[in-house]
């Protein structure tokens, strides 16, 4: 005997319904991850003034939650997923930023 | 009966939620994970400017390497995703295929870390260096570990698909290797713009 959430799950794996997404999806997730690459790393080569370290670090945050979105499928899983590998990112952010504040790293 | 037994063959053990056990714990594991790197990140961060006698991170990062190198992986995660998308079309050929592809991806993102290190250590940054040195390789080599299991992991599955005599019964078991595959370049992701794009 099978639950209805088991055939949510698992009833359909002949299309991308479950996921959301289709092969040409994933690959215009893929140029766009592409060319958020190639603008971290013009950085290295052109001078972005004072704007260097937020876009770095805006870009780094967009190119990991898109992976962990879409390539991951978060955004479409059941949230039960999205709870548990967020915990454990938003506590190691927590734990270690206290930790880098104790070595005065932001403010030396 | 029988169908039950065939579905759990399948898909692999239930929680009383519905979802997979497998999948939940390999997102438990994934968080974990976070903790392991968000150590090694921190620990990086704060000893990158203790070079001592040693060569500074500006000295010794070849930035156009490693990008094409950030690049290979970031494709990997396309060929990974692929591979997931043909496992749950019960496409056997595509999937072996992708995740061959995947496998030699990273392969090649290794290959080219052993070259990066051996530069490193060429132009005078061993582990015992200075603090930089330790951290630094402590953190990408932590993170080569990763790439090279997840390898192994792929090569391993193309060869149980390839003796399987039932097509599409290794979807679920695809898309776990696959999260894995992914959280490793997602890390890369951050390891990337933290070590070697922002300056020390």
């Amino acid at each position: 005997m099978t639950t209805t959430a088991e055939h949510t799950d698992h009833g359909t794996h002949d299309d991308h319904a479950e996921h959301g997404m289709s092969i040409m999806g994933y690959v215009k997730v893929a140029l766009i991850l592409a060319a958020l690459t190639a603008l971290e790393v013009a950085t290295y080569f052109v001078d972005f003034g004072p704007f260097f370290m937020p876009v770095l670090l805006v870009l780094m945050c967009v190119k990991f939650f898109i992976v962990v979105s879409y390539f991951m499928h978060l955004k479409f899983d059941n949230k039960i997923f999205s709870f548990m590998f967020y915990s454990g990112l938003f506590l190691a952010v927590g734990v270690y930023a206290a930790f880098l504040a104790t070595f005065k790293f932001f403010t030396a | 009966m029988a169908d039950a037994a065939v579905h759990h063959a399948e898909h692999g053990h239930h929680s009383s939620t519905g979802l997979s056990n497998n999948k939940l714990g390999m997102w438990l594991f994934l968080g974990s994970e976070c903790l392991l790197f968000g150590g090694l990140i921190s620990t990086y961060m704060i000893y990158r400017g203790r070079v001592g006698e040693g060569p500074r991170p500006g000295n010794v990062f070849d930035i156009p390497f490693t990008s094409v190198s950030s690049f290979v992986l970031l494709m990997s995660s396309l060929t990974m995703v692929l591979a997931v998308a043909a496992a749950q079309q019960r496409d056997d050929r595509g999937t072996t295929l992708w995740l061959t592809v995947t496998g030699l991806l990273g392969a090649t993102f290794v290959g080219g870390q052993v070259y990066e290190f051996t530069a490193m250590y060429n132009e005078g940054l061993g582990y015992t260096t200075s603090l930089f040195g330790s951290a630094f390789y402590t953190l990408t080599g932590f993170h080569g570990v990763h790439v090279t299991v997840g390898v192994i992991m792929l090569l391993s599955l193309v060869a149980i698909i390839k003796r399987s005599n039932v097509p599409g019964d290794k979807a679920e078991v695809v898309e776990l290797v696959g999260l894995y595959w992914h959280f490793v370049d997602v890390v890369w992701i951050i390891i990337f713009t933290l070590v070697y794009l922002i300056p020390t």
